[in-house]
């Protein structure tokens, strides 16, 4: 991504807030949804996008955030159900080019792929992790969500 | 036949103890300790405390089974991927999601899913109900594309001592029956409309009001606001 994006998060948590900050450094433009105010006390100073209360869900909230124009949408609430409806609605129905859903249920996530969405379980991406670590990388990846 | 219902709540329960009048076999489940309780209580349904959104926990329900599974927690994104699951993943046949905010019908169809919102429905029937004071009964029939409402002709009507052909009725507009003194008859063009008919109007919901009105002469409320 080295040309300028306008990126919409919706989750400002832990991993919403940090990306909203690097994508903010890197000179990107970035609008943070999260339905509690308080949650964008994560963003830090160097965060010099817009903050949006609302749910990510609704239509309203999506228009006001300018949907129709970004090039990415990061779906990162706490509801693994919030993350996947975002992403489908942002990917089928604004038709944005790229979006990513996190889901933390495995078995969640392999069905998110399934629908045709870029997921991200982090559980799978751990487990992936250590084995890289381990040297022990190239197995069977979603064996372990329990289908 | 086989329901699943995902979510919990008074409404639910009346519909299941309908669904299990009709000898259907009914399981819910639901999130809450304390809920699944009292439906186990209640209801000759199976319950199953787990949230419906797992998929493990919808095959433990049984859900390869369900003929229809029926989402209607109170989060509208449960709701939708209750029933995308269900469909893709455990091929249920019929899968409907009862949506909280009423917006989401539409999203919701877009994305593929059978969904309908009970505050547009009730809107919708008290609206049509209140709006002509004659109307004994009122239907939506394939969800709401289609209104049958049973009415009583007063004298001061305008279409009464009229025969059918003479009324001037809006296009999309059947006068199907009448009951005439504890008789059922099916009107024809000629046939004379009296007062204390009970009259069958079925319409499409955009030519109801106009319907009505040609018949009763009533304004609508609700048009007016």
């Amino acid at each position: 991504m080295s040309n300028h994006q306008y990126v919409v998060i919706v989750g400002c948590g832990q991993t919403g807030s940090r990306l909203a900050n690097r994508l903010s450094v890197m000179g990107h433009s970035v609008v943070v949804i999260d339905q509690r105010r308080d949650a964008f006390a994560a963003l830090g100073a160097e965060f010099s996008g817009f903050c949006l209360e609302g749910d990510g869900t609704d239509k309203a909230c999506l228009d006001q955030a300018k949907i129709s124009q970004a090039d990415l949408v990061v779906a990162v609430t706490r509801e693994d159900t919030v993350n996947m409806m975002v992403a489908q609605v942002t990917r089928h129905l604004w038709h944005i080019p790229r979006v990513v859903a996190r889901v933390f249920h495995p078995a969640l996530a392999a069905f998110c792929r399934k629908l045709g969405l870029e997921t991200i379980c982090p559980a799978d991406t751990a487990a992936d992790a250590v084995l890289r670590l381990a040297g022990l990388d190239g197995g069977p990846a979603g064996v372990g969500d329990g289908r | 036949m086989n329901i699943l219902i995902t979510g919990g709540g008074k409404p639910l329960q009346f519909l299941c103890r309908r669904f299990l009048a009709k000898s259907c076999r009914v399981t819910i489940v639901d999130q809450d300790p304390e809920e699944c309780g009292r439906l186990s209580r209640q209801l000759r349904a199976t319950v199953v405390l787990g949230d419906g959104t797992n998929p493990l926990i919808l095959d433990e329900a049984g859900v390869r089974e369900a003929d229809v599974v029926l989402a209607a927690t109170p989060h509208d994104a449960d709701n939708l991927i209750i029933c995308q699951l269900a469909t893709r993943c455990f091929s249920v046949p019929h899968v409907v999601a009862v949506v909280n905010d009423p917006e989401n019908e539409t999203t919701f169809r877009d994305l593929g899913v059978n969904a309908f919102s009970a505050t547009r429905v009730i809107a919708g029937l008290i609206e049509q109900r209140t709006a002509f004071q004659e109307i004994t009964n009122l239907i939506p029939l394939g969800e709401g594309r289609v209104i049958v409402t049973e009415l009583r002709l007063r004298d001061d009507m305008p279409a009464v001592y009229r025969s059918l052909s003479e009324l001037d009725l809006p296009p999309d507009v059947l006068v199907a029956c009448l009951v005439r003194e504890g008789r059922a008859m099916i009107p024809r063009g000629g046939t004379e409309l009296l007062p204390g008919d009970q009259v069958m109007v079925i319409s499409l919901p955009e030519n109801h009001g106009p319907a009505l009105r040609a018949i009763t002469g009533e304004r609508n409320e609700w048009d007016r606001a």
